[in-house]
């Protein structure tokens, strides 16, 4: 468990899903004792419910950049396509 | 202009034979100053030439520090300088180089200080399509020689992007097929970076968009995207050739965030898809490698959720199983019982049944022994005993014949004593003869090396002087008195 230290709040999706896909495949094994495997499963509900609420916020927002007189990016607005 | 006004004397009207050149009223060949000749040449040159179209290669081309751009049109036989003011120079949509067919636009004119003659070009494109190529070869080449597109450069791109910022034409189809396919696969917040995407300007823009969003700080009014993408739908090599400038080529290596690049069609390669972190064949396309599909995803946690809980009840039922296996082997109480009380019973029937076998086997003892222990068995031994007593009879004789055999014996030993005794013949007139040192001297020899001899008779002892031999040896002197004796 390399990501033992970080915590879940602050994994990317990605790191999170793949950090799961390691706790199922341990406890898929079966290798681990019984005391470790129901810490190492509430480790998993809780990466699952992270990678979820990524996937539960994903919503279209389309903004256009809203450009000073230098040419810089001050600000969006939202975007029509046509 | 009249200026001289020499009269020729000869009617020699042939000049170039003429020592002084003859000036005459009303010559209408007058001499020019080169002045004027410079600016007659000027005005026929400009007038003539005002407006031409030349094609040519370029060369020697320089770009002053003033903006002006100088270079040379060339072909195989003829070569013409030109000059691009600031102004137009700064609206050029390629990088002019040495080598490139341009067509020029602009006018003839003279330099009369050094007598030559220029183009001043207002504008100026590429000489067709393959000029076009082969401009954008030699561009790509150098770029790639700077290491630009190297594998090496291109960055993964984020699983899954928080913001995507988009750089293209908000309008037309490109945008929409972006925002539709995103919005298919995973909904996300995208910002678009608007721009021109073709014609004058249209590379600036775009290599500003980027720049723009790679300025952006973490956590400003604008979020700042972790993805980008650079489209543009498809067109000819011209339409997308903004996508070839340098500008937006090392806008996109320079990018801080990673780049999809999906410009033209999939047949069209622009060095801005060189440069790019990953290349798109179509907007759409670029929408599908930025995000993964939602759907997938919730499956594939759902799955995982799915197999945990199985696999989180699995060490609890195989716990269960195993227990139940264990449980089942357990031997039953009253077996375990069976064995123990079987010894027992078969203890306790040897127990009851050793007792009485002892009991049987001591009574049997008992009377063999009874048999043996009678008084006739003891009366005869008594008897025995009885007749050995009465055999040991003592008797006197038993000791007196040891005594009188001892005494005879001791007779004997006596009488030898005597016989054997040497001081016995003294008194039948033996005597021994001795000296002092020596207790007995056996030879005449002996006795005349004496100085006294010791007689000892029965009766007691006397001493001599042994005198000379009989006749023959000379008599030894007796000691004078006073002389000590030497031996």
């Amino acid at each position: 468990m390399q990501e033992q230290g970080t915590t879940i709040a602050e994994m990317s999706f990605e790191d999170a899903l793949r950090a799961l896909e390691d706790v199922v495949r341990k406890l898929e094994t079966g290798e681990v004792p019984l005391e470790e495997s129901i810490s190492l499963y509430e480790r998993g509900e809780r990466l699952r419910n992270h990678c979820q609420a990524r996937l539960d916020a994903a919503q279209a927002r389309i903004e256009k950049i809203v450009a000073g007189p230098d040419g810089k990016a001050t600000g969006t607005a939202p975007f029509d396509a046509d | 202009m009249p200026g001289f006004s020499f009269d020729t004397e000869s009617g020699d009207d042939t000049e170039s034979g003429g020592l002084v050149a003859k000036g005459s009223r009303g010559d209408n060949a007058a001499p020019l100053s080169i002045t004027e000749i410079s600016q007659l040449l000027k005005r026929t040159v400009e007038d003539r030439f005002g407006f031409v179209r030349l094609r040519g290669e370029l060369s020697g081309v320089k770009r002053a520090a003033s903006g002006h751009f100088y270079c040379a049109l060339k072909d195989e036989g003829a070569v013409i300088d030109g000059v691009m003011w600031r102004g137009n120079a700064g609206r050029l949509t390629f990088r002019p180089e040495d080598g490139i067919e341009v067509v020029a636009t602009g006018k003839l004119t003279t330099y009369p200080g050094r007598s030559k003659y220029q183009i001043v070009i207002d504008s100026m494109a590429i000489a067709g399509e393959g000029a076009l190529l082969a401009l954008l070869e030699k561009t790509r080449r150098r770029l790639e020689a700077e290491g630009l597109f190297a594998q090496e450069r291109k960055r993964p791109l984020p699983f899954l992007p928080k913001v995507i910022g988009v750089v293209t034409s908000p309008t037309g189809a490109v945008i929409r097929d972006i925002l539709h396919r995103l919005a298919d696969r995973f909904p996300s917040h995208v910002i678009v970076w608007p721009v021109l995407v073709q014609g004058q300007g249209s590379a600036e823009q775009v290599a500003a968009a980027l720049r723009g969003f790679g300025s952006l700080a973490p956590g400003g009014a604008v979020p700042r995207p972790d993805l980008l993408i650079v489209a543009r739908g498809g067109g000819s090599i011209e339409d997308l050739w903004g996508f070839n400038e340098e500008v937006v080529v090392r806008a996109i290596a320079d990018s801080p965030i990673p780049v999809i690049s999906a410009v033209g069609h999939e047949t069209d390669t622009t060095l801005a898809d060189h440069a790019a972190d990953r290349r798109a064949p179509t907007p759409t396309a670029a929408a599908e490698i930025a995000v993964p599909v939602l759907g997938e995803l919730a499956a594939a946690i759902a799955e995982f959720g799915l197999r945990q809980r199985k696999c989180a009840k699995r060490p609890v039922q195989l716990g269960r199983e195993r227990l139940e296996a264990r449980a089942q082997r357990l031997p039953k109480p009253e077996a375990l019982l069976q064995g123990p009380a079987q010894r027992l019973d078969d203890l306790s029937e040897r127990l009851r049944r050793g007792l009485a076998d002892r009991a049987v086997k001591a009574r049997e003892q008992l009377l063999s022994d009874a048999a043996r222990l009678s008084a006739p068995l003891l009366a005869g031994q008594w008897r025995h005993a009885r007749q050995r007593l009465d055999s040991a009879r003592l008797s006197p004789a038993l000791i007196a014949r040891p005594i009188a055999e001892g005494r005879n014996r001791l007779d004997a030993l006596e009488r030898l004593r005597r016989q054997l005794d040497p001081k016995a013949p003294l008194a039948r007139g033996y005597a021994l003869v001795s000296a002092p040192d020596r207790p007995l001297i056996a030879t005449r020899e002996d006795a005349a090396g004496q100085p006294v001899l010791t007689l000892e008779f029965a009766d007691g002892t006397l001493d001599v002087l042994p005198a000379s031999g009989r006749g023959g040896k000379p008599r030894r002197p007796a000691p004078k008195p006073g002389q000590g004796d030497l031996f």
